[in-house]
């Protein structure tokens, strides 16, 4: 008791961020609950009938449910396998670069996009991709090549989504392997120019193995978040026309929750997503502890 | 000398490659910019490129004169400099009581917290929890819900950390307090981690447009980036018409005040960032070697 008078002022200030995570983050969990009840509005969520696992009977039914939920890891892995690598090539090359200023210009030019909303994005990749008006269309039409259907045919649609994620992360997703190589000892670089290595043998020889570790764990952080909620992305990107591969279970969840009033059918996916994604983080950063890295705590 | 020359091609696809990846970053905003320049009947041609064709600034008086713009522009630079206040604060005094090895129970505030970046209620219960609030339709909506990010305050813990624990002992010495310690040793020395999380609250608040597209119904209370959405989600509508031949374009909004829109809403960054970016490397830099 004595250790709490003491620190009581810290107690104070705990106060107000812990009852933020109570209220709004707690609660909705208990929220969950409306997965296994018929919930209705007027009645609330503590008055409406438990119905035990008929809305997951039904969520298992759908099969527009397993599109999104192939929709979400085939995303993801098409991610993962384009957009993993970019980063980890344009830190190493970036390393390479002694002229200080423009590699600081570069820099700063390539972290950009990250700071961007996905709907700008969306602005200016329709802008660029528009089948009729864009820039991209107008090029290959005066090629003499007929106009790509970028954002309308879902399969150059799953191509354009891959690529604007690339565009988009892979030049603040440098910071953190920058920052690998930096702890790189450089008697290392020294020690190998004396024996002859070239560029690209440092590179392989020294450069790469300094930074594995790091690259492992965003491996496996990655892949844990496989069935991770991503909203903005497919939202803004997709449209009615690619909704085969579009719609993913973030995307349902609103469509079938809040637009169409679905509450319990939508909560049952969201908790669904939520048990399977918290498995998933759990066992990879299992295996991250058991290759003897320290994993996320 | 062989090995020279070999160094030198080497540097020079380097630098080819980056300058390559640096201009692909940059390419668009200038056709953007561009576009939003130049004229209705040159857009049309295909004459606009990289530099606007019959220049002027007609889009953007456009925009500075329609009320819902201005409107929804100031609303949104209130949204997050509020936003961005209250959210530092709370994120500092959650993170200061956590690094106090001596406090009871601070495992378990711990665990509590990042519990939370695990496991959620989802979409849904949030929504109900903002509704039976009684949120919806006011700023709070926008506010109250997102007020902490536990990576933010991961990485502001980390940082405290890092600060001498002997420093603070000879402060409490000297009679100074708990408070007395935060805001005289503590908040000083980590001026640029508290630039970084400031910036990532207000880029991540700017930016947002779920939560808006959730909870406000009210177009007053529409922040720049869903106003933006409704006019970008236009065009792609309408292009697509025209592709398949059934829709008329005569309601369509012209491709430069889109393109103007969508500058409106990204120089703000643009301005800001440039500044910020020393300090944010040096941030997450420091919360990712933990990470």
């Amino acid at each position: 008791m004595f250790e709490i008078k003491r620190d009581w002022m810290l107690y104070m200030l705990l106060i107000l961020p812990m009852a933020f995570f109570l209220v709004f983050k707690y609660v909705p969990m208990y929220g969950v609950t409306i997965a296994f009840k018929d919930f209705n509005l007027f009645q609330g969520i503590l008055k409406s009938p438990w119905v035990g696992w008929d809305v997951f009977k039904e969520v298992f039914s759908m099969p527009e449910f397993y599109r999104a939920l192939r929709n979400t890891a085939m995303l993801n892995l098409l991610d993962l396998i384009v957009g993993f690598p970019a980063p980890i090539i344009l830190a190493i090359l970036l390393n390479e670069i002694r002229m200080n200023w423009f590699k600081r210009t570069a820099q700063t030019i390539l972290y950009l996009p990250y700071f961007l909303s996905w709907i700008i994005i969306g602005g200016i990749v329709t802008q660029l991709l528009a089948p009729q008006s864009g820039l991209v269309n107008i090029f290959f039409k005066s090629l003499g090549m007929l106009p790509v259907p970028f954002l309308t045919e879902k399969w150059h649609w799953l191509l354009t989504y891959c690529l604007v994620g690339v565009w988009q992360s892979s030049g603040w997703g440098t910071i953190i392997y920058l920052a690998a190589i930096t702890s790189i000892n450089h008697e290392l670089y020294d020690a190998a120019e004396v024996d002859g290595a070239g560029r690209l043998r440092r590179i392989w020889h020294i450069t790469l193995p300094g930074i594995k570790n790091t690259i492992i764990i965003l491996l496996i952080l990655n892949l844990g978040r496989i069935l991770t909620l991503t909203f903005d992305r497919p939202y803004i990107i997709g449209n009615s026309y690619v909704i085969e591969f579009s719609d993913v279970l973030s995307t349902f969840v609103y469509r079938v929750g809040l637009q169409s009033m679905r509450y319990s059918l939508a909560t049952a996916v969201g908790l669904f997503q939520s048990a399977v994604g918290m498995i998933f983080l759990l066992v990879t950063n299992f295996i991250a502890n058991k290759c003897g890295e320290e994993g996320i705590w | 000398m062989n090995t020279r020359n070999s160094e030198k091609i080497f540097d020079r696809i380097v630098l080819s490659i980056i300058l390559f990846t640096v201009i692909l970053c940059i390419l668009p905003f200038f056709h953007v910019a561009a576009i939003s320049l130049s004229s209705n009947s040159a857009i049309i041609k295909g004459k606009v490129w990289l530099f606007p064709v019959e220049v002027s600034l007609q889009t953007y008086l456009d925009i500075f004169r329609d009320q819902y713009m201005t409107g929804s522009l100031f609303f949104t630079v209130q949204l997050t400099i509020l936003y961005t206040i209250i959210s530092m604060f709370m994120t500092t005094i959650a993170a200061f009581p956590l690094t106090q090895k001596r406090l009871l129970g601070r495992k378990i505030f711990l665990f509590l917290i990042i519990f939370t970046m695990f496991f959620s209620g989802g979409i849904i219960p949030d929504y109900l929890l903002v509704k039976n609030l009684h949120l919806t339709n006011t700023i709070w909506a926008l506010i109250l819900p997102g007020m902490i990010s536990c990576f933010n305050l991961i990485i502001l813990k980390t940082f405290f950390n890092s600060i001498p624990e002997s420093l603070l002992e000879s402060a409490r010495l000297d009679g100074c307090s708990d408070l007395g310690v935060l805001f005289k040793i503590v908040l000083p020395l980590s001026t640029p981690v508290l630039a970084t999380l400031g910036l990532f609250y207000a880029v991540s608040k700017w930016n947002s447009f779920q939560d808006a597209l959730f909870y406000i119904t009210e177009p007053k209370l529409y922040p720049i980036q869903l106003k933006l959405y409704q006019i970008v989600q236009n065009s792609l509508a309408v292009d697509m018409a025209v592709k398949e031949g059934s829709g008329t374009t005569t309601n369509q909004l012209p491709e430069s005040l889109k393109s103007a829109c969508v500058m409106f809403a990204t120089i703000p960054i643009v301005l800001v960032y440039p500044w910020l970016q020393r300090y944010f490397v040096k941030g997450v830099m420091i919360g990712a070697i933990k990470g």
